[in-house]
């Protein structure tokens, strides 16, 4: 029995050839009639277990739009999104959480992402006290897992009773951090690592999310404007070119 | 050098706040002289924002604030609200971190820029020329932005015209908070230009940043803040080239071109600063005596380090 759940652990075992997030053709644009602007084209991006892949491209390519598609939170106009081998028909809340779970995304600014009426223990835990009595966890094991969580991201036992306006945003941004892995997704989507957080803080967060990604084999997409960053932490790279951008995936040389 | 336009000296700031005294700042001393730059980088809670708010009076009230502060020859220490008010709007002028929560979202550009012409002393006539000529500096169209209101711009155009701001009326010094922050590395690039154009100028620029790679390409001098203190003071391409601080050698090598290690543990709490070296806790070379008093910053051939290494050192060491 051990042998078996300690089988079930190790990256990707568990998990099928099939295992991938993919957009497939996916289009996207914002307004209508002769303001409409057409944001994505088209666009085609998979990310696969264990993968660390980079979404690069200036301001207002679609990198955001992409991401926000890609974490089951926006629909896109045409084309889909396959989680798994499975074609997801729906976003957000009207996803069973399952599904909703295996895809995270952790936002660029932890300021306006958390939410400022939840201490930080309850921001940590809030994914996993969601959804209903039936699907909840027992509280010793909510508290379990806010303790080896915090403990993962170094979040010391002292914030967890602070407010988010009572810490830091480095502090802050591991506390979201905490909470994006806390349901343990399959899939994390990381919005622009560098633009809030000094290198150190990031060069933490990102070590943390490796040393996930080493446990089982967790897909990463990394949505940066830092080429640099991408190209010494991606295994890929894939750029997005303006309006009606197309994506010309292509790994790049370490 | 020229007389520094605003400097400084024994800067401290300390917020009474619900878990106690948070000293934010302690012991800065900074001189701003016409026509050069001076970056101030640190991490997220070093001080360096409020650093900024401090040189232009805009703390909130639970603030006690020691030290002094000088425009010119002028002692602020002296000046009543109506002083402070008529000091920011002729001599300091500010690039605030998040420009577009800058702008009034209710007011269409072009006027509101002319208002601010006309506080820093320009002419009526001459104001709205004033402000084309600085939306053209930074590369805009000033008729297409001067009917536009602020959610018509990009997060870059809303960058700009921020930026410009500071070119009108030409303020004696310029502080820019955060000027990058939600930029692409295009817009940095350029936005780098434009401050550095703002020195070329002739005024006093001071940019506070997160962003390793702007400070580098601005040059100047940088200062190190880290846990309210300033650990070290450098030309800039010297401080990058060869960081004395163990901090700061630190703080470079969490670059992800150089490894991407970050520095273990965390700094410490605000309201529980030790009453020695701030980064010993951290500091892979600390010694018995980083843990008796705070060092003094120690003179090198080009700036200053607060670190027991280099007490009678002259040189940086790599």
């Amino acid at each position: 029995m051990t042998e078996a759940s300690g089988a079930s652990c190790t990256p990707a075992s568990s998990r099928g050839w099939d295992e991938v997030l993919s957009a497939a053709a996916v289009s996207r644009g914002y307004g209508h009639g002769r303001g409409r602007i057409e944001v994505l084209s088209r666009v085609s991006l998979d990310v696969r277990p264990g993968e660390r892949v980079a979404l690069c491209g200036p301001s207002g390519s679609g990198k955001s739009t992409l991401g926000r598609i890609l974490a089951l939170l926006d629909p896109p106009d045409e084309g889909e999104v396959v989680l798994d081998g499975e074609p997801v028909r729906a976003t957000g809340l009207r996803l069973p959480r399952t599904v909703r779970q295996q895809v995270a995304l952790l936002w660029q600014s932890p300021r306006t992402a958390a939410d400022p009426r939840l201490a930080l223990a309850a921001l940590v835990t809030e994914p996993l006290r969601s959804g209903g009595r039936r699907h909840r966890p027992p509280p010793a094991a909510i508290e379990a897992a806010l303790a080896a969580r915090c403990a993962q991201v170094g979040l010391a036992e002292e914030l967890w009773g602070r407010y988010p306006h009572e810490v830091s945003e480095g502090q802050l941004q591991r506390a979201c951090l905490a909470r994006t892995l806390i349901a343990r997704p399959a899939y994390l989507i990381y919005d622009e690592p560098t633009s809030m957080l000094d290198v150190s803080t990031q060069a933490a967060l990102l070590e943390i999310i490796a040393a996930e990604q080493r446990d089982r084999a967790m897909g990463v997409l990394l949505i940066t404007h830092d080429r640099t960053l991408a190209s010494h932490w991606c295994d890929r790279s894939v750029e997005l070119a303006g309006v009606a951008s197309q994506v010309a995936p292509e790994p790049l040389l370490q | 050098m020229n007389p520094p336009a605003f400097s400084v000296r024994d800067l401290g700031v300390t917020f009474a706040t619900r878990r106690g005294p948070v000293t934010a700042l302690s012991g800065i001393d900074l001189d701003l002289h016409p026509g050069t730059v001076h970056v101030v980088i640190g991490e997220s809670g070093s001080g360096k924002s409020v650093l900024a708010h401090a040189l232009l009076d805009l703390l909130p009230r639970n603030v006690t604030l020691r030290g002094s502060r000088h425009l010119g020859a002028e002692d602020l220490a002296a000046a009543d609200a109506r002083r402070w008010r008529e000091v920011r709007a002729r001599h300091l002028a500010f690039i605030p971190q998040s420009p577009m929560s800058a702008l009034n979202p209710v007011r269409r550009v072009g006027p509101l820029l002319v208002e601010l012409a006309r506080a820093r002393g320009v002419a009526r006539s001459a104001a709205w020329p004033a402000v084309a000529a600085a939306l053209r500096s930074v590369d805009l169209d000033p008729e297409r932005i001067r009917s536009s209101y602020p959610h018509h711009l990009s997060g870059g155009m809303a960058q700009r015209v921020v930026t410009s701001l500071a070119l009108v009326g030409s303020p004696q010094v310029v502080i820019a908070d955060e000027p990058t922050s939600g930029l692409d590395a295009d817009l940095i690039d350029r936005t780098a230009g434009h401050l550095a154009n703002l020195a070329e100028r002739g005024a006093a620029l001071l940019v506070i940043t997160h962003d390793l790679t702007l400070a580098q390409r601005l040059g100047g001098t940088t200062s190190v803040l880290y846990a309210s203190q300033l650990l070290e003071r450098r030309h800039t391409g010297a401080l990058f080239d060869s960081p004395a601080h163990p901090y700061v050698v630190a703080l470079l090598d969490a670059r992800p071109e150089r490894g991407g290690r970050p520095i273990p543990g965390m700094p410490p709490e605000l309201t529980a600063l030790p009453g020695h070296c701030v980064f010993a806790a951290r500091c892979t070379r600390v010694r018995a005596e980083c843990r008796r008093e705070v060092p003094a910053l120690h003179p090198l051939d080009d700036g200053g380090v607060r670190c027991v290494l280099h007490a009678g050192v002259q040189q940086g060491v790599g």
